[in-house]
């Protein structure tokens, strides 16, 4: 695959327009507040994309699609049982009491709330991962640009981590949530015409649906029991593994998701900011699950010219469904913009996890435990130069990921360890004043530890049962699914025992903390109403249902 | 001093908008494998007006004298 002068053009232009921004923003990221929350003055258009769009990475996408092409429209549930409903919940239960906090980072909430040890652990396995995800952000940006193009892996990683770390260090926050609203709307006008071309070439929707096996067009139908569909979950274990505590653990209590609220302008627009996102959410899978499912269907159709990419083993190759699709209908032109929107979502999906870090190594690592009560051009010089250390890192990451892919698939177990239980610990925290921070911390630890067990314990596609073999699992999903659900109810039950017995903090200490403590606030005004949570909530919620419906 | 994204995201598409339009034009026969249609032209056009509609968007809100970015 060869591309021309004109797609160079268009991708040299974007570079060149991702710098722009940052060294626009120079002059005014000049002070701590600035650099780590965007001086909490972001407009509610910004943050509510900015939301979505430093979830919607390239993996994601990629993944997406593959993920359309296996398994079909059950793909959506990743977003309709998912992501939604979580984003309504942190949106109108859960940001009054991060952006009310006045907390700096979900970590320090947890200080505010418990004490120093359970903000630490979040802390440090947070900062952790931030540094592992970029990497493997950076791992596979260099891997599909030599696989497609032959472009080298060293260059692609350099001239993309060096842009990222420019624009960060330049712009801080800001500079991040800016590009990632630019890249939202690069992926819209990037793939959406990829997507309409597929299936129009499928023969339509009609045509699509018929040429693909019944489970595959409907999301609910075959999920009775885990025989009848190709994902191995039934309708249990997507909804309280999937939807509750995943969905809910991501979404609600991830720094990197979370901090975009914060930086919102008003209480009333942190609040709307995750349901705004929302609505572009719901139509992502259109975009991004049915070009894979058209693939498919493609594939299938004697003498449609299409063919899904395999493996040298000969296996499919899922996850080239979406470069696949690209290079197949665009034309040069629209090929530079195509692999400019997948450019982009890997360097946003970067720039991402560095701002995070940024700001929980300064605040919840350095100031807590290295140098308390510097001045602020301190902890401001130390964001800046963390970003650097953090693209290092990363870049480090990215090398190790060519090496050792062993390595990077535990690390992925172990992350998956920390996050299952987190949503139980914030629910807690936030909903039951009694909570304790000895009850928090050593929930958490439990829930992980149940995480790893669990794992260790069951076998599925190979995977797991380093222990021993107490029951098999269909698929890695369900596995994944139920490992959650158990670190969940581990976390949540040891987080109630323990804080029975141990000593509650006073009401007063908790005040815009915890839900029954915190006075309700009437922040309508701060946003036109068309925009207010309340109102919001209703319509991304009605229309989440109606979408479960349609596709049932 | 309060910088207005849509400035920046206008221009973007701007560029890319008409850089899709006027090669769709000149090039009309340029095809991918599997596409019938001339696709930088109708992927273009949408673009170069999302593009003018933002920097018109962000001009009107500068001549206002509320530099703000909406909302």
């Amino acid at each position: 695959m060869q591309l021309q002068f004109i797609d160079y053009l268009i991708l040299a232009a974007y570079f060149v327009f991702v710098l722009g921004i940052g060294l626009w923003l120079r002059r005014r990221v000049q002070s701590s507040n600035e650099f780590f929350q965007s001086g909490r003055s972001v407009p509610l258009w910004i943050t509510g994309l900015a939301f979505v769009a430093a979830n919607m990475g390239a993996q994601e996408m990629v993944g997406m699609a593959a993920s359309g092409a296996k398994y079909g429209i059950m793909t959506a549930h990743f977003y309709w049982v998912g992501a939604i409903p979580a984003m309504i919940f942190v949106g109108v239960f859960m940001m009054p009491f991060y952006y009310g906090s006045k907390a700096r980072s979900v970590p320090e909430y947890l200080k505010y709330r418990f004490d120093e040890k359970t903000r630490t652990f979040n802390a440090v396995t947070f900062a952790g991962m931030t540094v592992f995800s970029s990497g493997i952000s950076m791992y596979a940006l260099g891997r599909l640009l030599q696989l497609l193009f032959g472009w080298s892996f060293t260059a692609s990683v350099l001239i993309s981590a060096m842009v990222v770390l420019l624009y960060i260090f330049f712009g801080g926050l800001t500079g991040a949530i800016y590009n990632e609203v630019v890249q939202f709307f690069l992926m819209v006008f990037g793939f959406l015409p990829v997507a309409i071309l597929a299936v129009d070439a499928a023969g339509g929707w009609q045509g699509l649906t018929a040429r693909l096996e019944p489970q595959m067009v409907h999301a609910w139908r075959y999920m009775g029991s885990p025989e009848q569909n190709a994902m191995g979950v039934d309708t249990f274990t997507m909804v309280a593994g999937l939807g509750f505590v995943l969905s809910f653990g991501y979404w609600c209590t991830d720094f990197l998701i979370v901090q975009r609220a914060m930086a919102a302008n008003s209480m009333a627009a942190a609040r709307s900011t995750p349901l705004v996102g929302a609505i572009p959410k719901m139509f992502i899978p259109f975009i991004v699950i049915v070009p894979g499912m058209a693939a498919l269907a493609l594939h299938g159709m004697a003498g449609s010219g299409f063919e899904l990419p395999l493996k040298p083993d000969g296996v499919y190759d899922y996850d080239m469904t979406l470069p696949t699709l690209l290079t197949t209908f665009y034309p040069s032109g629209m090929l530079g913009v195509g692999i400019t929107a997948l450019v982009a979502a890997f360097m946003s999906g970067m720039a991402g996890n560095v701002t995070a870090l940024n700001t929980v190594w300064t605040y919840d690592i350095y100031e807590a435990h290295i140098r308390k009560g510097a001045s602020e051009e301190h902890y401001l010089a130390v964001g800046r130069w963390t970003t650097v250390v953090g693209t290092v890192l990363s870049i480090g990451t990215a090398y190790l990921a060519t090496q050792y892919n062993n390595i990077m698939d535990l690390l992925q177990l172990v992350f998956g360890f920390v996050n299952a239980p987190l949503f139980a610990t914030f629910l807690l925290g936030m909903f039951w004043k009694r909570a304790t921070g000895h009850g928090a911390f050593w929930g958490l630890v439990a829930g992980t530890g149940a995480a790893a067990a669990t794992h260790g314990l069951t076998l599925a596609e190979g995977k797991g049962a380093w222990i021993a073999n107490l029951q098999e699992f269909p698929s890695t999903m369900a596995q994944n699914f139920w490992l959650a659900i158990i670190a969940w109810t581990v976390c949540f039950c040891l987080t109630i025992l323990v804080s029975l017995v141990t000593k509650p903090r006073p009401d007063e200490e908790m005040v815009g903390l915890v839900y029954s403590l915190t006075p309700k606030t009437k922040d309508g005004s701060a946003v036109p109403w068309y925009v207010r949570p309340d109102v919001l909530a209703v319509v991304v919620g009605v229309g989440c249902v109606a979408l479960n419906i349609i596709f049932f | 001093m309060r910088l207005d994204l849509r400035y920046p995201l206008g221009m973007l598409f701007t560029t890319f908008g008409v850089l899709l339009v006027v090669y769709g034009l000149i090039r009309p026969d340029e095809r991918a494998v599997m596409a019938a249609v001339n696709v930088n032209l109708f992927s273009g056009l949408p673009m170069l007006v999302f593009g003018v509609v933002m920097l018109w968007l962000a001009r009107r809100a500068e001549t206002s004298g509320k530099p703000g970015t909406g909302l």
